[in-house]
């Protein structure tokens, strides 16, 4: 256990107090060391030290949202891994796509998928999307530290808003930037090293109301537009068989397209750029 | 300087426990047992503040006595288990270690402090198979026993254990479980030892699921509880997510997010142009 050992054996007053809902209020009391952005960082810039996540993809469908981000992670001029996975499930209701230093992107989105959690097991109600986006902001914001030396990291988060205040509009994208601006976008957004293109290709062809199962697919697209012109997204690999993930958020759930989905999906991009490379 | 009389230690603790079984005693019982599905939990409510409430993947919690003492515990394990499922894996966290935890605080408070809590509770980890479902017992004084397939706590605990005892099968189906549950909470209370009739409204019913992967606690009740305990077959109802059993968001106002205003600064009332604009009563004086 991470917090101080009470000699009597209970349990710290930390863990039985009414206090908070919050699990990364709870870690700052409890296990501060836990929490990123708590750590005193030597001076000095530290952005080459550990490899950086590339591109997220998010567009709102008329049954929720899409995500989908490219497998590439890079450091320098070298390719890290081929086959991270950036785009997780947040909670049922939601996604969350990172950018940026991986590992510290990675940290966030655990903490933030427990923090989801443990509010639904401590009140026994669900966090309403605007109240999840705002937590995730305040995340972010406490890796500014960390972004101003170099290790920064950007998130991605959307999801199927259970109570929208315009039925029409379930599916709602969020977009943050290092110093834990907030800001709703609105039909799709990008981040990473490659979202400029992947944005410049979803401004073309998004059209508000689009399908499940279009997006998708404009999703993959926009994803290879991006690979097409950034070196450190990575487009589909048809050799070694590793596609995007992607990932929807619906009423019924959050969904990861398996491999055979995803597999046809990309195929289809890719022999479509066999025949016309701008697609 | 006044003389303090002199209690033995074998008396304060006696006087103690006495204190905790009374505060006990005096409210609803619940009940947890093992069936062929998974771990039923079944509680006498009648409020919406619960008895029964999820702790982990495979964990559930349930209790009675003061609601303060065992809410403050119920988020204790809670937060335990998050911090050590995010800490190492979620397949680390075990209902051993949060009944330890549970044992070392109750042990403490009983043995540290003027008045110990009047709790009882249930940890129960839910297995691949009957056999590997774990219930724990955790009483007021910090003592535990690993409970065989069921129990009961609270109220009359004996008199419902008895009736558990004599007919529990780990084979049983969740509506015969169920009907087991209830029969057992039913028996106590009634005038002249008459059994009660219980309906949907004074219980509050969960299960860990065997079947789930993930988190498998999922509460019963509504409708689905109505027709369960009418005898009709559980209907594995919609799937919402994960989530299991969680109140969906209030409804959404409509402002901005990064607002932290109220909507009633924040709306921007529009216009209505069927209305005359100067009808500020809206009954046209």
């Amino acid at each position: 256990m991470a917090a101080g050992f009470d000699p009597s054996g209970r349990l710290p007053d930390v863990f039985t107090n009414a206090g908070t809902s919050s699990f990364t209020q709870f870690l700052s009391q409890a296990a501060p060391e836990l929490l990123p952005g708590r750590r005193p960082l030597p001076p000095g810039m530290a952005a080459d030290i550990a490899p950086h996540g590339t591109t997220i993809v998010a567009i709102a469908t008329a049954e929720g949202v899409v995500m989908a981000g490219d497998r590439r992670a890079t450091m320098g001029n070298l390719i890290a891994s081929r086959d991270i996975e950036k785009v997780h499930p947040a909670d049922a209701y939601s996604l969350i796509g990172i950018a940026g230093t991986a590992g510290i992107g990675i940290e966030l989105m655990r903490i933030f998928q427990v923090e989801l959690e443990h509010y639904e097991k401590i009140e026994g109600a669900m966090l309403s999307l605007d109240g999840k986006a705002n937590r995730l902001a305040a995340m972010v914001r406490g890796n500014l530290g960390a972004a101003m030396q170099g290790l920064a990291v950007v998130p991605l988060f959307a999801g199927f808003d259970l109570s929208p205040s315009d039925p029409s509009k379930v599916g709602r994208i969020f977009s943050f930037d290092v110093a834990g601006g907030l800001y709703e976008e609105t039909g799709y957004d990008a981040i990473g090293s490659g979202s400029l293109f992947a944005k410049s290709a979803l401004k073309k062809r998004y059209r508000p109301g689009v399908s499940t199962q279009d997006a998708i697919r404009l999703a993959v697209e926009a994803l290879y537009d991006a690979a097409d012109d950034d070196t450190a997204t990575g487009g589909p690999d048809l050799t070694r068989k590793i596609y995007p993930v992607v990932m929807t958020a619906t009423a019924d759930s959050t969904h990861r397209l398996t491999e055979a989905e995803i597999n046809a999906v990309a195929e289809q991009v890719v022999a479509g750029r066999m025949e016309n490379p701008g697609g | 300087m006044a003389m303090q009389f002199y209690a033995s230690p074998e008396q304060v603790q006696r006087d103690r426990s006495e204190y905790a079984r009374k505060g006990i005693a005096r409210g609803r019982s619940a009940v947890v047992l093992t069936y062929e599905g998974g771990v039923l939990l079944v509680a006498e409510n009648l409020t919406s503040l619960r008895k029964i409430s999820e702790l982990y993947d495979r964990i559930g919690f349930a209790a009675v006595g003061r609601y303060n003492e065992f809410e403050s515990l119920r988020r204790a394990g809670v937060r335990m288990a998050d911090l050590n499922g995010l800490a190492y894996d979620r397949r680390d966290v075990t209902g051993r270690a949060l009944a330890n935890a549970y044992t070392q605080t109750l042990g403490a408070i009983f043995s540290e402090t003027q008045k110990p809590y009047e709790v009882e509770i249930c940890v129960a980890q839910v297995g691949t198979s009957p056999e590997a479902d774990e219930l724990y017992r955790i009483t007021y004084d910090g003592s535990v026993q690993d409970e065989p397939g069921f129990m009961a706590m609270g109220g009359s605990a004996e008199a419902i254990s008895t009736v558990l005892k004599s007919r529990h099968d780990v084979a049983a189906d969740l509506q015969t479980a169920l009907a087991l549950a209830v029969e057992g909470l039913a028996s106590v209370g009634g005038e002249n030892g008459t059994p009660r009739t219980l309906g949907a409204s004074q219980l509050e019913v969960a299960v860990l699921d065997r079947s789930r992967k993930g988190r498998t606690f999922r509460r019963i009740s509504g409708a689905a509880l109505t027709t369960l305990l009418e005898g009709g077959k559980d209907e594995p109802e919609k799937e919402v997510g994960e989530a299991g059993d969680v109140a969906p968001p209030a409804p959404a106002e409509d402002k901005p997010t990064v607002s932290a205003a109220s909507v009633d600064l924040e709306g921007k009332p529009e216009a209505d142009p069927a209305k005359p604009a100067d009808d500020t009563n809206g009954d046209g004086s």
